[in-house]
Order: C-alpha cells, then sequence, then structure tokens
C-alpha cells in the first residue's frame, strides 16, 4: 500500500502542466530544448491569440515551434531567434509587449493613476482640514447650553 | 470654478468609455502586418496543378497584383471563391499561395469551384506564409509593380471590399511609374 501510494506521489511529481509541445518536435539537446521552452512560453500564438505556441495546439502554432527550434540549432541567440518571428508577425507576438511610445499607456498607466488617485486624496484631505476649523469660545459656549438642556 | 472639479470624475469616465468604444470595436484577430511596403519575402514553391509551374516571389511584379493565401480545408475561402473568380473574369491578376495544405487537395478544389489563380504555389510546410506573417486563411497581399507588398486584406474579399478598398489602390498602383 505504502509502495503504492509511493508510486502515485511520484507519478503526481513528474506531470508538469500540459503543453502543446509534441515529442516529436522536441530537440536532442536539452539545453537547447530548455531555451526554446522558455522563448515558447513567451509567445503568442496568432490563431488563438491568448495562448503562448508552446501552449496551443493549432497547425500554425506548432510550425512557429519547429522553426524557431531550427534558429536555435542554427545558432541564433535567444534575442535574434525572438526577433525572427516578431519581423513577420510583429510586436503582438510578444506576450510581454515591449515598453514604446504605443505602449506607454500601458506599461505606465497603473502608475499615473496611482499618483493621481494620491494628489487626488492629499487635495480632499487638506481640503477637510480647513473646512472644519476648531470651534469658536461662543460655539463652545452654545454647545454646553444645549448640552445642559433637559429639553429635547 | 471649484465647482468645476466635480465634473472631473464624469470627463474621466467618458474618456474611459470612448477608449473602450474604440478599443473594444477592434476586431482583434486583425493584425497589423509588418510587411507593409516592404518587398515579398523570397519563395519558390512547387506547383498545385499538374503539369504547371509553381509559384516564385520574383514571379510577383511587373503590374499590380493581388497575392491570395488560400487553403482547401478553409472555410471562408470558399465563401471568397466567387469574387476570386469574377475578379480574373474581369482581368484582375491573382496569384494564389496554397497554404498547410496538400498540393492534390488544392488541386482538386480548384477543379471543384474553379481556378481564378495565374500562378500557384503550394506551401505545405507554411514556411512562405509565415515569411509574410500570415495568421490564418484567407489573407490577400496587394503586390505594386516592383514587387513590394502595399496592402494586406485579412479574411474574405467581399464585393463591397473590391470596390471600396482594393479597387482604388490597384488603380492607384498602376498610375504609379
Amino acid at each position: 500500500m505504502r509502495r503504492f501510494a509511493a508510486l502515485i506521489g511520484a507519478v503526481m511529481l513528474a506531470a508538469g502542466p500540459a503543453h502543446a509541445v509534441l515529442p516529436d518536435e522536441q530537440l536532442k539537446d536539452p539545453r537547447l530544448e530548455s531555451r526554446a521552452r522558455a522563448i515558447g512560453s513567451e509567445l503568442r500564438c496568432v490563431v488563438c491569440q491568448n495562448q503562448t505556441i508552446d501552449d496551443s495546439d493549432a497547425e500554425l502554432a506548432r510550425n512557429l515551434r519547429i522553426l524557431l527550434r531550427e534558429r536555435l540549432v542554427a545558432g541564433d541567440s535567444d534575442q535574434q531567434a525572438i526577433a525572427y518571428i516578431v519581423q513577420r508577425y510583429g510586436n503582438f507576438v510578444l506576450m510581454k509587449p515591449p515598453l514604446n511610445e504605443e505602449t506607454w499607456l500601458l506599461w505606465l498607466g497603473p502608475l499615473i493613476v496611482l499618483i493621481g488617485g494620491g494628489i487626488a486624496v492629499g487635495v480632499y484631505w487638506r481640503g477637510r482640514a480647513r473646512a472644519l476649523p476648531p470651534l469658536s469660545d461662543e460655539e463652545r459656549a452654545g454647545l454646553e447650553r444645549v448640552g445642559r438642556s433637559d429639553e429635547i | 470654478m471649484r465647482r468645476l472639479i466635480f465634473l472631473l470624475p464624469i470627463v474621466l469616465f467618458a474618456a474611459v468609455v470612448a477608449a473602450f468604444v474604440v478599443g473594444l470595436g477592434r476586431d482583434p484577430s486583425k493584425l497589423p502586418s509588418t510587411m507593409i511596403d516592404k518587398p515579398l519575402p523570397v519563395f519558390d514553391l512547387p506547383p498545385v496543378r499538374a503539369g504547371d509551374t509553381g509559384l516564385k516571389s520574383a514571379d510577383i511584379q511587373g503590374e499590380p497584383r493581388l497575392l491570395n493565401v488560400f487553403a482547401s480545408w478553409c472555410v471562408s475561402c470558399r465563401v471568397e471563391h466567387p469574387v476570386l473568380l469574377a475578379l480574373k473574369a474581369r482581368g484582375v491578376p491573382i496569384d494564389g499561395l496554397d497554404w498547410m495544405d496538400r498540393a492534390d487537395a488544392a488541386s482538386a478544389y480548384l477543379v471543384a469551384n474553379g481556378d481564378p489563380y495565374a500562378r500557384v504555389g503550394n506551401d505545405q510546410p507554411g514556411r512562405a506564409g509565415i515569411d509574410l506573417g500570415v495568421a490564418g486563411v484567407p489573407e490577400t497581399f496587394i503586390v505594386d509593380r516592383r514587387g513590394r507588398v502595399r496592402y494586406k486584406q485579412i479574411g474574405p474579399i467581399s464585393p463591397d471590399d473590391w470596390t471600396h478598398v482594393i479597387a482604388p489602390l490597384m488603380d492607384r498602383l498602376r498610375a504609379e511609374s
């Protein structure tokens, strides 16, 4: 029983996340293959746009995985291999878009909202502090009188 | 004047709504092409039709031409097909790139549905299509007389697309020296 549980445990540990990368696509050199996996998980499949080419079962994603591995075998650096695909499909294929004149609002937007919100809160607090000056003696006396009164 | 600050959230909200109306109205499958104003990538594809010569990138120049990327397995290509046949009948030069498809299947498709193409090449490995940045079929590239891509139509060409976008562009390209 214990052995069986150990076996189940070992199998569960060995099971990674499901990938569409098929055995016949994989490179024999484990270092190249792991580089290909790292790049493949950063590239968007243009058919099913919210999947990476490593996750997608689309035929085009498979062809791009094979192409990517060919580039790496041919001696491309990671950057060169990515550039090769970006040259054809544009920056859209990068899961993490680069910071440029088209995407600055996307990258800096949250920071702008945070700073804008901070300024708004600061202005509000300062305004409130000024709107409520301390009670004058006259007001304080009036308040006392109301507090002592039995009338409601 | 101080009152105006209370209008600020409404103005901001309107700006966000406007951004969403514009942004969500776009079709995310229509990716901007990186090929515009660039020469066609070099390819030399085997024939689809028996006894034919196939399609070389160097063939696509001299006059403005359409390069139609299609496949026999593609459903919307069948929708587009009658439009291509009508354009051929009007003398528009169209070349076909049969993408990620078997040549014999494409050949049977052209026999069954009619053949609008001057030249057709088979790209079963999909490399020529990938070099062109093809994401799906059909896509049609408009190539000028010097062999540069000037426009990319994503999805089937409708008669409307032809009349309002592609035909005027072809006229302009023909007028270029």
